[in-house]
């Protein structure tokens, strides 16, 4: 191969019947559930602001004062772990040709051939539009959220402006939520990739099948630590 | 307790309140619109029209309407520095729910100076676009007398309320966190009693009573400050808000804006309307249609599984490496 296909520290297979792969180190898996709980708060404080058919949500976190007040902490929480999740995986989400000739497959994607997919390295290009959909949302999430954080950024901006915030969080809040949904449909959807980031490793069969070209690079550094075996 | 008169038909703050115990005459049953609510039942009757008249060449500055609506309401607002203007405080606070606001300006045409002192507060629009923006059921009602109330027992305070309101008038307290704001002293209507700012006007530039009698009144004045050169003296009442129940009597009724910036076409921000209505009823359906097709898809669909030929692909791959 030409390229050579690049991996996270942590990846590795692990010998032993059957082998497995480690995916997700724990920090990694921990920071994810953190993000992970923090989001799904911001979508249900979020929404029993976003809609009167909603409201009642903000029963759940004790009534619509607390409610209100809540929601931007949450979100706080959430920015700070997206920044660390960032920061371990922005390298490995460039897009690159690969991904475009696995967009093109998609199609055979859902239709249960993922054989006839081009093979991809530890993420495909599903998971890098997830990956930088997100990134941009949570970015345009947390500016017009400040704007319209009235306790302690009120007069910080003019009124018209704080009126495009509000449209604009409104905006991408359905957006975020409609790219959660998808994340969350494909994490059920692909057997095996919740264990990859509740328990940190995947078997080597699920790598074969949906992250070839990783696994081969693991496969290759694997060899060459321990040298070819006699 | 007397059924009370006044309230369905309320005549002017001047006239002395009646010495008898009246029964409260504003309550759910009056209300026309409720926030963050979809099937509100119609009032059971139609009261009139209410409406404040503030007629600015009558006014002294004296502020005792800030004195009586601090004493009415019960606030304690801050004291502040004189920093070389008789405003006072120094913008409506959620404890200061109306405010005169003194503007210096030069007449072109005659080169006179005027003293333009506008009383600032909630104009209780028609159309109103705090309730529109509010999120929370119930925390902004309007009455069909045409008061627009704050009920603060459903208020959030997220400050929605600000970014509705064409005229900038809701304020939202740091210490309760709830947004208060001008009540027309709905509390004072609800038993037949005029504002008490209106009552306690000693010019009488603001008086109160029905919209219809408030305009009649209006003409006679506007009609007599023709009289003496104020040619484009007119009524103002807003009708991108779809009329309002506080009203101007402005001297200068094409220049609005002189007046402490008194918008002058207000109206709710296109980009309120496009929030509350657009992106919400698209944004609900397609987050609907989304976790619906997720969840059938979760159930119905065939799992994308390992199968025994990935991992015979995987086991090869590794032995091959070790050989």
């Amino acid at each position: 191969m030409s390229e050579i296909t690049p991996i996270e520290p942590g990846d590795a297979i692990l010998p032993g019947n059957p082998p497995t792969v480690s995916r997700y180190r724990l920090g990694t898996r921990v920071n994810h559930w953190i993000g992970a709980v923090a989001m799904v708060l911001l979508v249900l404080s979020g929404l029993s602001m976003f809609h009167p058919s909603l409201f009642f949500l903000s029963a759940i976190f004790g009534g619509g004062q607390i409610t209100r007040s809540l929601h931007p902490w949450f979100g706080v929480i959430l920015v700070l772990s997206f920044i660390a999740l960032f920061m371990q995986f922005w390298r490995l989400n460039f897009w690159n040709r690969s991904d475009i000739a696995w967009t093109a497959h998609f199609g055979d994607l859902m239709a249960g051939h993922e054989e006839k997919m081009p093979e991809v390295g530890k993420y495909n290009a599903g998971q890098k539009f997830i990956f930088w959909a997100m990134a941009l949302l949570i970015l345009a999430m947390f500016c017009s959220g400040i704007v319209i954080w009235d306790r302690y950024f009120e007069h910080l901006t003019s009124i018209p402006t704080q009126r495009l915030a509000l449209l604009s969080h409104a905006v991408c809040a359905t957006l975020i939520i409609l790219v959660l949904i998808l994340h969350v449909s494909a994490g059920v959807w692909v057997r095996g990739s919740f264990d990859a980031m509740i328990r940190g490793w995947v078997t080597a069969g699920w790598a074969w099948r949906h992250h070839r070209k990783w696994f081969r690079r693991l496969a290759d550094e694997a060899n060459r630590q321990t040298g070819p075996a006699e | 307790m007397l059924e009370n008169p006044y309230a369905t038909n309320p005549n002017a703050a001047s006239k002395n309140p009646p010495t008898e115990g009246f029964v409260e005459n504003l309550g759910v049953h009056d209300l026309v619109r409720r926030s963050a609510t979809a099937s509100l039942p119609p009032p059971t009757r139609q009261l009139a029209p209410v409406a404040k008249l503030i007629d600015i060449s009558k006014c002294i500055g004296c502020k005792a309407c800030q004195s009586a609506c601090i004493e009415w309401n019960d606030t304690v607002p801050e004291i502040e520095k004189n920093v070389g203007t008789y405003m006072n405080p120094h913008d409506l606070t959620p404890e200061m729910f109306t405010l005169m606001r003194f503007a210096e300006w030069v007449n072109p045409e005659n080169d006179n100076l005027e003293w333009l002192i506008r009383k600032d507060g909630c104009m209780h629009c028609a159309d109103p676009g705090c309730l529109k923006a509010c999120p929370s059921p119930g925390a902004i009602v309007q009455y069909s007398n045409g008061i627009v109330d704050f009920i603060h027992e459903n208020c959030i305070g997220c400050g929605y309320c600000i970014k509705g309101c064409p005229f900038n008038i809701p304020r939202v307290s740091k210490k309760d966190h709830r947004a208060y704001k001008c009540t027309l002293c709905s509390d004072r209507v609800a038993v037949g009693q005029g504002p008490a700012c209106a009552k306690a006007c000693p010019t009488q530039a603001i008086v109160f009573g029905t919209k219809d009698d408030m305009k009649k009144h209006a003409e006679g004045r506007i009609a007599d400050l023709k009289s003496r050169g104020f040619e484009k003296a007119g009524l103002y009442d807003p009708q991108g808000v779809g009329g309002t129940h506080v009203m101007y009597v402005l001297p200068h009724a094409d220049k609005p804006s002189i007046y402490s910036d008194l918008p002058d076409d207000p109206k709710i921000s296109p980009v309120v309307i496009a929030w509350k209505g657009v992106t919400k009823t698209v944004g609900l359906t397609a987050m609907g249609f989304a976790a619906a097709a997720a969840v059938l898809h979760g159930l119905f669909a065939r799992a994308n599984r390992v199968k025994a030929e990935d991992d015979e692909g995987a086991k090869k791959l590794l032995d091959g490496e070790r050989k």
